[in-house]
């Protein structure tokens, strides 16, 4: 066993290297700041680390290392917060949490649903750790194995997760999705950057939508302005039912669901380039796949939890891996944490894994120990956090309307920012309206660049080798890794199509007429046929094949759907339409007035800046909206401007200008 | 917090800060010293790039030996590909000293192409520092008996190469094979070098470059199992702008004189004029640090002198080493001189190399 000759001597070093006073100060030093970094929605692991770079430089390796390690290892911890209190994805990594975590939070579950989360990604850590510690010495040869054809199945099998979320009409799920990869390929292709719906006359849309706006538009939009139309708490009965320790008993139920998860997350996070992005997504496919009672998926299934929040903590070990074997970082923050890691003065790759073993396993404790301090933190916390959900909301949506315009500004640093969040939260507001997956549509969106990139790159590097000899050809794109992947996927699309009717967001069907659904459909069919003709007149095939194909495809469903619209009677699924009945078509506030806050908000942020206009926008909320005192909404605009204040200076960000910045100078916050 | 285990040097420090003093005399206050005030080093790329590693390295170096010691923060403004922050750049009259921008390849690179989202000039922004990289291209091992100092018995080959894009730094690599007359088929989508090697390693690709740092700890590796072979080194510059042998890799010899060696290539002409110039603003021009051309003669030389100051520290040459290569980091004229090489072409070059993107990539810049 030379493999466990290698390690412990090395772990048990390192483990004295982080038993020491000060690492065990900077460890929980990280853990503080990624906690308090994840539990806003929108801001993630490279934020959080970009903050503490500055203080990296000449700083004692091992200390550097536990900071910036208890950062990242938390994140996928905290962002549970947001995605189970205000069903607000926190981070990609927390996005499929949502779906069933927000629906308990309604029921007054928020404590259970948020301790079993927590327990899940304790677990799930250490599992991630554990893996870290002996991949790290073999795994080598396995990374090599996912060649790029094996990594396009990978991305296919996340894919293939569009079956099982696509709702209750399976056509729509489709079509979510096809929007989803269409919108991904705005901006710059990546092989030959032709520019695709884009042109250099609206310079923002070169870079394409990014994945924060895209997040925040389609699930915190919807959800804050559905909420805020109510006028009541998130939960629905204004209390707390279930406690934190009911959710630790249903993990604990649930304990092989969280092994099976866990190991799955390793599993993705060990595949470079693939990152947290669809590690959520599969796991939560595969829980409702394996799962024998399915009827409860979409409206506050527990097991819809712990699946996702298993796997997503247990990603960051198994991420590391490549990171630290190659040198190659699978997402942006390990990208940030490469750097770091220079900052301290070791370059990621073979050479620190031989050399520096025991300072290499100096993370695989420091992510360990984070796990089980952060969690268990977060699941202590979690009882009194979760009554965040009996306050009521008219209280909490301005500052969550301030704290997402900040955060959608951050992205790019641009009024573009703002204008694509309105933009994309419309969109998010329709999908969620006329019950369109927005899972399905998250997911094309997420995988679009990948998918098109890889089968780019297939077909160049497979084509050469076709040429060489249809053999050469065949044992290239046929390996057993491939072909596995391959039945894994045609079972996951199986299993998905039979079993997508049970997962929905509402069990009633509400219809209210032909015309809203239709428009609807046509404006999407519309984009699509645009997208195809943009398409058409680009040079570059590799540029231009892909969103040719996804938009016909989308195209062609789409007519499918106008067909069942046109025979089927007013009262088909196909014309679901919230407004028309439940809670949303009952709301005393209508939808538009809610949403002008939100739009108003950015109008004033256009004009004046941000911090002017949070400031006018937060009083007259708490005044008229809330129908506080004026000295009551003075006394909360006043601790939110602060708040947001303290929060940019501290992270180093700037705020949006406005129109009277470049006419007048003003000083810091105002400029 | 970690800032103060950064002691040494710190009598350097009070005699810049005198110096700063002294020559702030004759200026306006504001240009005496930046004490007290924030410096934004704002780079167009990030959080996770290597320009971003650049100046984190430097920021703390700057704050301590700016004359005043200001704190310095490195601000990100990333998008289209570096041209997004440098248009915002070039918008910029901050006269105060409380502003400076790191450029990069893929900063110079549209501006020579004449790619239509710049709307930046570099000859109105003041250099300060120019710093150099280089980079090392190697092949597959099983060809290993084909190359033999020249492409010569390579002409018949064919090459998968895993490339960023043709428009970014790897336009010097894919004009080098160019020019050697290689048949190599970049394989375009792949985001860093760190997934091109990764490629290479797996069979994929049969060719690959890599920067120094990377080709040491990752390739070196490979090339003691046989499983690849060095080509050559981009190359460095003299103090003359000519190309020499790269510093770090002594032994190796450099592209041009592999061109010169091979039957298909030739080192005059337009064609390696063009890749004499991308070559210098990708690599020994790399990133380039500039204060706003508003800023006062005053201004221009307190940052100087700090910046000298910072380079002449005992310990300089280790920290940069570790960090950025053993490459020379040029200050005052060198600074000068590398800039005026990064961000000039001639309309023939500049034409050849979009004839040439235009009808082997179907790329073109409007």
């Amino acid at each position: 066993m030379d493999l466990i000759a290698t390690a412990l001597p090395a772990l048990e070093q390192a483990l004295s290297l982080v038993l020491q006073p000060q690492q065990i100060f900077y460890l929980i030093v990280g853990i503080l700041l990624g906690l308090s970094v994840g539990i806003l929605p929108g801001l993630g692991g490279i934020a959080g680390l970009s903050l503490v770079l500055p203080f990296l430089f000449g700083m004692e390796p091992v200390s550097g290392l536990a900071m910036m390690i208890g950062l990242i290892a938390v994140i996928p911890t905290s962002d549970t917060f947001s995605s189970v209190l205000l069903g607000i994805p926190g981070s990609t990594a927390s996005q499929a949490t949502v779906l069933d975590g927000f629906p308990l939070a309604k029921k007054g579950e928020a404590a259970r649903a948020l301790s079993a989360a927590f327990m899940s990604s304790l677990f799930g850590g250490l599992v991630g750790a554990f893996a870290l510690t002996f991949f790290i010495l073999i795994a080598r040869p396995l990374i090599l194995a996912f060649t790029v054809p094996a990594m396009l199945m990978v991305i296919i099998l996340g894919l293939s997760m569009v079956a099982i979320l696509a709702g209750r009409v399976p056509v729509k799920g489709i079509m979510a999705a096809g929007l989803g990869l269409l919108l991904g390929t705005i901006g710059t292709a990546g092989a030959g950057g032709s520019l695709r719906i884009a042109s250099y006359d609206v310079p923002y849309l070169v870079d394409g939508i990014q994945l924060v706006i895209v997040g925040l538009g389609i699930y915190a939009i919807p959800e804050i302005v559905s909420l805020l139309r109510q006028d009541q708490s998130i939960s629905r009965s204004g209390g707390l039912g279930k406690g934190w320790l009911d959710g630790l008993r249903d993990w604990w139920r649930n304990i092989w669901l969280s092994v099976r998860s866990a190991i799955l997350g390793v599993a993705v996070g060990i595949i470079p380039g693939l990152g947290g992005s669809v590690v959520d997504w599969i796991a939560y496919g595969f829980t409702v796949q394996t799962a024998k009672d399915k009827s409860k998926f979409g409206q506050g299934d527990i097991r819809g939890v712990i699946g996702p929040e298993s796997s997503n903590n247990a990603k960051e070990g198994g991420g590391l891996v490549p990171t630290l074997i190659f040198g190659i970082p699978g997402s942006g923050s390990m990208a940030v944490f490469i750097g770091g890691l220079a900052l301290l003065g070791f370059e990621a790759g073979p050479h620190m894994v031989r050399n520096n073993l025991d300072l290499t396993y100096t993370i695989v404790w420091s992510l360990a120990l984070a796990n089980v301090f952060g969690a268990g933190l977060c699941i202590l916390l979690s009882g009194q956090i979760a009554r965040i959900t009996t306050i009521r909301f008219t209280l909490i949506a301005p500052y969550l309307f301030m704290i997402i315009t900040f955060a959608a500004f951050q992205s790019s640093q641009r009024l573009g920012d703002l204008v694509a969040l309105i933009a994309i939260g419309f969109l998010g507001i329709f999908l969620r309206r006329f019950d369109y997956s927005r899972p399905a549509f998250l997911i094309g969106y997420v995988l679009s660049y990948r998918t098109e990139n890889l089968i780019n790159q297939v077909y160049q590097i497979a084509g050469s080798r076709f040429r060489r000899g249809f053999e050469v050809g065949m044992e290239y794109i046929a390996t057993p890794l491939t072909l596995s992947l391959l039945v894994l996927i045609v079972v996951s699309v199986v299993v998905g199509v039979r079993q997508a009717k049970h997962i929905r967001e509402s069990a009633e069907v509400y219809t209210g007429g032909k015309a809203a659904p239709l428009v609807f459909l046509l404006a999407i069919m519309a984009y699509s046929a645009y997208a195809v003709y943009d398409a058409s007149g680009i040079m570059r095939t590799s540029d231009k094949m892909f969103p040719i194909i996804v938009g016909t495809i989308t195209l062609v469903s789409g007519a499918f759907l106008l067909l069942r619209m046109v025979r089927k009677p007013a009262d088909d699924p196909a014309f679901m339409d919230l407004e028309a009945g439940g809670e949303d078509g009952n709301a005393p506030v209508g939808l538009w007035s809610a949403l002008s806050w939100l739009i108003g908000l950015v109008l004033l942020s256009i004009a004046f800046g941000f911090v002017i206009a949070a400031s006018i926008f937060l009083l007259v909320f708490f005044r008229v909206a809330a129908g506080l005192s004026w000295m009551r909404a003075a006394v909360m605009a006043a601790a939110g401007v602060g708040f947001i204040v303290f929060l940019a200076f501290s992270l180093g960000r700037v705020f949006p200008p406005g129109l009277l910045q470049e006419v007048a100078r003003l000083p810091w916050p105002l400029n | 917090m970690a800032l103060n285990t950064i002691k040494t040097g710190m009598s350097a420090v009070a005699i810049a800060a005198a110096g700063g003093a002294g020559l702030g005399l004759a200026a306006p206050a504001s240009a005496a010293d930046l004490a007290g005030k924030t410096v934004d080093f704002v780079i167009p790329f990030a959080e996770s790039g290597g320009s971003a590693r650049w100046a984190q390295f430097f920021a703390p170096l700057l704050s301590e030996h700016l004359p005043g010691q200001p704190t310095v923060v490195v601000r990100y403004r990333p998008g289209g590909g570096s041209t997004t922050g440098a248009n915002w750049f070039a918008e910029q009259t901050t006269d105060d000293g409380t502003l400076i921008f790191g450029t990069s390849g893929s900063t110079q690179f549209p501006y020579l192409l004449g790619d239509p989202r710049v709307r930046y000039d570099y000859n109105d922004w003041i250099p300060l520092l120019a710093s150099g990289t280089g980079g090392v291209a190697y092949l597959s091992g099983d060809l290993a008996d084909k190359w033999d100092g020249t492409a010569d018995n390579l002409q018949d080959e064919f090459f998968l190469y895993g490339s960023q894009g043709a428009t970014s730094l790897d336009l010097v690599p894919l004009l080098a094979f160019k020019l050697l007359g290689l048949d190599v088929e970049p394989v375009f989508g792949v985001e860093g070098r760190g997934d091109g090697r990764l490629m290479f390693e797996r069979g994929e690709a049969n060719l690959d470059y890599q920067t120094s740092s990377a080709y040491i700890s990752s390739v070196v590796p490979m090339v003691e199992q046989g499983l690849a072979v060095p080509l050559f080194s981009w190359g460095a510059l003299d103090d003359d702008g000519n190309i020499v042998r790269d510093p770090t890799f002594p032994d190796m010899p450099s592209f041009k004189e592999v061109c010169e060696a091979t039957a298909a290539c030739e080192t005059e002409g337009v064609a390696w004029e063009a890749w004499q110039a991308f070559f210098t603003a990708g690599f020994p021009a790399q990133k380039i640090i500039y204060l706003p051309g508003t800023a006062s003669n005053e201004l221009v030389e307190l940052y100087r002198t700090g910046l000298r100051d910072m380079l002449a520290r005992d310990d300089f040459a280790e920290l940069s080493a570790a960090e950025l290569g053993v490459y020379p980091q040029m200050i005052g004229d060198a600074a000068r001189n590398a800039h005026r090489l990064a961000t000039t072409i001639s309309p023939e070059a500049k034409q050849y190399v979009l004839d040439w993107l235009r009808d082997d990539y179907q790329i073109v810049l409007e």
